[in-house]
């Protein structure tokens, strides 16, 4: 507990998919959790258990009832009066019958109340998962591959979610029986109980051990099959790289890798589970047998009768299915404590990027967006500083604009506005109120960024662009759409605003996603708008259309510009030149080429292109 | 999309605040639960899969047989025990010694069956399993890029992993399934043997049971399959929510989805609890059922031993068996809606095993060898996506040997498409594309794309170090080699300064690097493949023109000995090209160096002089008026 926990503060989440120390008291804490969140349904728990009670119970009698048959017959044998027998046999038969049907409907209780709970429970961790990872902030989700994070709300879940089921209530079912019957038999004939239950002993040293065997494996290899997911899925995103470098042959030595590995330890998890059931099955079987030749030596000595030899044997039957399923309880055991302890990791993370206590909402007066000595490094690399020093200021109805070589932290500056990071130097205000002050819904409300490669959702293009106000109007819908130039193209499409674009957007080219992101963006009405290199795709021509249709949005919010074509940004108010996350050079565009520094360098090769302007670059 | 699957909750009334235009999670119910019971296409091919275990198989087969021979000698040893070997008062015990003798034989052989058994039937099953995997995955390695290009990542993915551990499950309940039927036909047997009146008497109940299975089935299987349905649902919303965490949280739709959701996640809770009523209100039948039959063995039995007409083993016996009878007609059950369910996933994994390879190596294809001159030639080619549609017309260019050529035209003209073709991606519907003087279709795939290497506009990464990512498939390259190529495209200062520097890992697809970083590394990838032909696909889109500038003089030195094929919008770039090659709507519309584009005034010349710094900056009017001055001159 306390590694993991440790390492989740210090935002390392990539622990998820590390759960190491399958020991013990990690398991154990797990399963306690995973019982305390089970007996929040206090009505449907104690129902499932009183009816596994009575059901056991009614499930123990029959043994007797047919003992107590099989004895009348005998009785008889040597006695008269064959009609008094005769009811006496009806009458145990009408008990019989009434004990089974009761026994069916306890056992329909248990089993229903049982996967209801489990059902409530698989509820409730699908919200908090669901929440939970809505929340999380963007350096949480840089470290976790999403494969593995599906497989955490997927079948981790499950796992947790069966356990009252397949796991707990196994356990008092087989508690009761053994315990029940323990009693019974004990007090029946005290050496032939003994004898019948002396498999339990060993049973109940095995079950443990081959959990904690199981639940290692069990973590191993959920390892390895993720690591032969992402093989799979990344090769499919990317078979177009795989085609153009002709890798098919080294990504099928990357598959045989990962699934070798992944089916040796499937092997290894068969074997354990194999010969855990079948010698606990035999064990039993040892019994039995032990029980048919002491009891039959008792039989024929006339200690015990026949009846109570076919009611001990009958108890042993009724015995067998629980006992062949403790195999699988203890399967459930070993995958509860796994899978419960990754999600609970994953939902006791502390979400880093959150609403302080007293925060307030946002509240723009003036709209000025302030960068003050702000400095930053991602939480994933502390030690790189991406930006260094970065003040600037961003007024209402002004425009400022980024450029800068790649990875010079124009991206950077970007994310920091709507606290997609936090700062971890100097501060960014909004009209004075430091950003982290303030409500994460609020901030979001006021700063919207066209990110770089938009995600689209698998949905209508309406959907899409109404994303962020899924209240709006048509009208607004189709405005936004007409601003970023791609009303005409969704109008030639056969279902217009109801075509559905395909995962990732991939119908879409580049240059209408991006269209499409920026349409989503405008229906938000921040007060300060961030164009993250979102027009790349898209041509001049059509970019000029989009920004002179957003002349009169622009005017009351706060625009920032991120762009490598110069023209897309060279009428801005003031033009950062970063490199290397350092303001180089500042100023209007005019300044700058004064200035004759990288800037002026930069234009005169995208205006000049000429030979001299190659050796100018040197 | 379908209006079924528009799970609204009906015990939250909040009409009011309900968005109108929101959804989390695509609702397509795309594929069938339940196949065919028996699917005598689905039953062949899998076969083939499990064929090289097939002994294995049968040892299972053989072991559950004889596992379940031993489960239905157990009441009878017990039987003989009674009868014979427990008469009060003898003193000879040999009787129960053999008949305890026998048990122990038994138990020791039913412990040998069902441990072999499991272990073989689990372990091929796995094995299978992992086969079924591989053979997809290689498949889609060979199937046409069309096919691909419309297939969304995640169904390919919900095959490869939920159809194939369904597939899975049922080889492991296939065999166990054998073994419950003979069982239940060996207790039936061994119930008529025993005693024949009684037999049938105690089976009389099962037409009831039959009976009550037909009102039952239909509506369990509706309930089980809204209850599948809900879950790949909400699952899919779950998965939407991972993927698209940033957009959500940017656009603070945090509260909405999880309403949403929450509306998912109920319905889904809501359908596992009518599916479970359905599956527990067997029990309380079955159990009154065995309870009958027990009645009907202790009274009819019963008198037939006071009778004298049977012996008490008998009747213990069959006691014994009605317990044991229900169980394999339960799993039965369970086991037909897997078999169900397998027939269904079978089928879907055949669709794709079946997806056709449309772009196959001709059977005396020849390697493209490593010394062949990188010459490129397209000849009379038309191309079409959809064949009727032609993308390319006509078009017919060479790129000598060790030259670079620069495809200019507007978006949409076809230049992708082109070097797509050389690749081989797709075919051609006439003409001729060579390489090295060979027809592509001439050629080994893999040989082919030895010799080309390729920077896409989309820079796809892969999970793994830096060093990893730039040398990709030639695991033979040098970490000196690496490191030249990435100095050469500039990315070697950034790589240093990462936290590993070439062993840093990349997060996911890249993610912790820039774009413009992620398309350098990208490029440096396609250097280090050391090929004869270096294909660049508007690959500096996001970068800015200075760095582009220095790639760009990397280049000129790079590209010696090597043929390069160049699209690209900036006129500095396309200048510096030994020929241009001009695209318009598929057309080859000119060609030529720089100057004598310029003096030949066409369409280049036009654009060039608008004095853009781009093609990709002319505005679509000017582009519209150059071209049409230029198609009327
Ligand atoms: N999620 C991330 N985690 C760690 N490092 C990152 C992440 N995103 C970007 N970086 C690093 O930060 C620097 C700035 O990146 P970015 O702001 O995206 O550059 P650009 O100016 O090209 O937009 C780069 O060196 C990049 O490697
Ligand atoms: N994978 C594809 N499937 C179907 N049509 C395509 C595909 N890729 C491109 N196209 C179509 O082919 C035409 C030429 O596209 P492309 O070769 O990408 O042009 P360019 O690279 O010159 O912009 C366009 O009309 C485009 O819509
Ligand atoms: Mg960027
Ligand atoms: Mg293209």
């Amino acid at each position: 507990m306390s590694s993991a926990a440790q390492s989740t503060a210090r935002g390392r989440p990539d622990s998820i998919t590390h759960v190491r120390n399958a020991d013990w008291g990690q398991g154990f804490n797990t399963l306690v959790r995973i019982t305390r969140m089970n007996l929040r349904h206090p009505v449907q728990v104690t129902i499932a258990i009183v009816a596994t009670f009575i059901a056991a119970s009614l499930q123990l009698w029959i043994p007797r009832l047919l003992g107590e048959a099989v004895d009348r017959t005998q009785t008889v044998l040597t006695a008269t009066g064959g009609s008094d027998t005769q009811s006496a046999l009806a009458t145990t038969a009408i008990v019989l019958l009434t004990v089974s049907i009761l026994r069916g409907l306890f056992t329909m209780l248990q089993n229903y109340y049982a996967e209801s709970v489990g059902h409530h429970i698989g509820y409730e961790l699908r919200l908090a998962v669901y929440e939970k990872i809505q929340r999380l902030s963007f350096s949480f989700h840089d470290t976790v591959h999403s494969g593995d994070l599906i497989t955490v709300g997927m079948l981790d879940l499950e796992g947790v979610r069966m356990f009252f089921s397949t796991g707990l209530i196994r356990v008092v079912l087989l508690g009761v029986l053994i315990g029940v019957g323990a009693y019974m038999l004990l007090t029946t004939d005290l050496v032939l109980g003994l004898i019948a239950l002396s498999f339990v002993p060993f049973v109940g040293w095995r079950a443990p051990v081959t959990r904690l065997r199981l639940r290692a494996t069990w973590l191993e290899l959920q390892e390895r099959l993720a690591v032969l997911s992402r093989v799979m899925e990344e090769n499919l995103g990317g078979i177009r790289v795989v085609r153009a470098f002709a890798a098919q042959k080294h990504e099928m030595d990357k598959f045989d890798k990962a699934s070798g590995s992944a089916l040796e330890l499937a092997h290894d998890r068969v074997g354990i589970r194999v010969r855990n059931t079948s010698i606990m099955t035999f064990s039993f079987f040892l019994s039995m047998a032990l029980v048919l030749w002491i009891g039959g030596q008792k039989v024929i000595s006339g200690e015990i009768s026949v009846g109570t030899l076919t009611s001990f044997l009958t108890f042993m039957t009724i015995l067998q299915m629980p006992v062949r399923q403790l195999g699988m309880m203890v399967n459930a055991f070993a995958r509860a404590s796994t899978c419960g302890t990754r999600i609970f990791q994953l939902l006791d993370l502390k979400v880093d990027i959150a609403d302080k206590p007293d925060a307030k909402d946002l509240d723009v007066s003036a709209g000025t967006l302030r960068f003050e000595n702000v400095s930053f490094a991602y939480p994933s690399a502390p030690d790189r500083a991406v930006l260094k020093d970065i003040s600037f200021d961003a007024k209402r109805g002004k425009t400022l604009g980024i450029v800068g070589p790649p990875g010079s932290g124009k991206s950077t500056i970007a994310h920091l506005i709507p606290r997609f990071y936090d700062v971890t130097g100097g501060r960014i205000t909004i009209d004075g109120q430091d950003i982290r002050d303030v409500t994460l819904a609020s901030l979001r409300h006021a700063v919207a960024v066209v990110q770089q490669d938009a995600f689209l959702f698998t949905t209508t293009i309406e959907n899409n662009i109404a994303y962020g106000d899924p209240w709006a109007k048509e009208r607004r819908i189709a405005n936004a759409s007409d601003s970023a130039q791609l009303h005409n193209y969704v109008m030639g499409l056969p279902a217009e605003y109801r075509t559905i674009v395909g995962e990732r957007g991939v119908s879409l080219s580049g240059g209408q996603r991006q269209r499409l992101s920026i349409a989503r963006t405008l229906m938000l009405k921040p007060a300060v708008m961030v164009f993250d290199d979102s027009t790349a795709a898209i041509d001049a021509g059509t970019e000029q259309r989009i920004r002179s249709a957003l002349r009169e949005y622009a005017r009351d919010r706060v625009t920032i510009i991120i762009a490598h074509r110069l023209s897309s940004l060279m009428h801005a108010d003031e033009i950062l030149f970063v490199e290397g996350g350092e303001v180089v050079e500042r100023g209007t565009h005019d300044d700058l080429l004064a200035l004759k520094g990288r800037y002026a360098a930069l234009y005169e090769l995208q205006v000049r292109p000429g030979d001299e302007m190659l050796e100018a670059g040197e | 999309m379908s209006e079924e699957l528009e799970t609204e909750r009906h015990d939250v009334n909040d009409q009011g605040r309900r968005p109108p235009r929101a959804v989390v999670g695509s609702h397509r119910i795309e594929e069938d639960m339940f196949g065919r019971f028996f699917d005598g296409r689905v039953i062949s091919r899998i076969w083939e899969f499990v064929h090289p275990y097939r002994v294995k198989m049968f040892i299972a087969v053989a072991a559950v047989l004889v596992f379940t021979g031993t489960q239905l000698l157990i009441p009878l040893i017990i039987r003989y025990a009674i009868d014979n070997g427990m008469i009060a008062g003898t003193v000879d015990q040999s009787a129960l010694i053999w008949a305890v003798a026998a048990f122990v034989a038994a138990i020791l052989i039913n412990y040998g069956a069902s441990y072999l058994q499991e272990m073989v039937v689990g372990q091929a099953a796995e094995n299978v399993l992992f086969d079924i995997r591989r053979a997809m995955f290689e498949h889609l390695q060979h199937v046409s890029l069309s096919f691909m290009d419309k297939t969304e990542v995640g169904r390919l993915m919900s095959r490869l992993q939920g159809d194939v551990n369904s597939m899975q499950e049922f080889l492991e309940t296939s065999v166990i399934s054998v073994g419950d039927l003979v069982l239940l036909f060996g207790i039936v047997g061994v119930m008529l043997w025993l005693d024949f009146r009684l037999g049938l008497l105690t089976l009389s109940v099962l037409p009831v049971l039959f009976i009550v299975r037909v009102f039952w089935l239909p509506r369990a299987r509706a309930a089980f399959m809204a209850a599948h349905e809900t879950n790949s649902v909400t699952n899919g919303a779950l998965a939407e929510a991972i993927h698209g965490v940033r957009a959500v949280q940017s656009m603070d739709r945090q509260q909405v989805n999880f309403q949403l959701y929450d509306d998912k996640a109920h319905a889904n809770l809501k359908t596992h609890l009518t599916a479970a009523k359905y599956a527990q209100v067997m029990v309380p039948i079955v159990d009154t059922l065995t309870g009958g039959a027990m009645a009907v063995v202790v009274v009819v039995g019963g008198s037939m031993v006071l009778n004298g007409g049977l012996d008490v083993g008998v009747m213990v016996a069959f006691l014994f068996y009605i317990q044991r009878f229900f169980d394999p007609i339960r799993s039965l059950t369970m086991q037909y809606s897997v078999m169900q369910r397998a027939m269904a996933s079978g089928k879907r994994l055949i669709d794709v095993l079946d997806v056709r390879v449309d772009v196959q190596d001709a059977p005396d294809a020849v390697a493209l060898s490593k010394d062949m001159d990188g010459s490129v030639e397209f000849d009379d080619v038309t191309f079409g996506y959809n064949p009727k549609q032609p993308v390319l017309k006509n078009v017919s260019f060479r790129v000598n040997p060790g030259e670079t050529v620069a495809l200019v035209g507007p978006t949409g003209s076809g230049k992708s498409s082109a070097m797509a073709l050389i690749h081989r991606f797709y075919d051609i519907q006439q003409g001729r594309v060579l390489v090295g003087g060979h027809d592509v279709r001439d050629l080994t795939q893999q040989s082919l794309g030895e010799q080309i290497a390729m920077v896409l506009q989309e820079p796809f990464l892969f999970t793994g170090t830096v060093f990893e990512n730039i040398r990709y498939h030639k695991t033979d390259a040098t970490m000196e080699q690496v490191v030249e190529a990435a100095k050469a495209v500039g990315a070697h200062d950034f790589i240093t300064t990462l936290d590993g520097g070439y062993d840093a890992m990349l997060g996911e697809r890249g993610g912790n690097l820039s774009l413009g970083q992620r398309q350098l590394i990208s490029f440096a990838r396609a250097l280090v493949a050391d090929a004869k032909i270096l294909v660049l696909d508007e690959a500096t889109a996001n970068i800015d023109s200075y760095t582009e500038m220095l790639i760009q003089k990397a280049l000129v030195r790079l590209l010696e000995g090597r043929t390069g094929l160049v699209i690209a919008h900036r006129l500095a770039t396309i200048r510096g090209a030994d020929r241009i090659i001009v695209l318009q709507n598929g057309q080859l519309v000119e060609t030529g160096d720089h100057d004598e584009l310029m003096d030949m005034g066409g369409l280049y010349s036009k654009l060039y002089n608008l004095n853009y710094a781009s093609f990709d900056d002319i505005p679509d009017d000017e582009l519209t008026a150059a071209a049409q001055s230029h198609s009327t001159t």
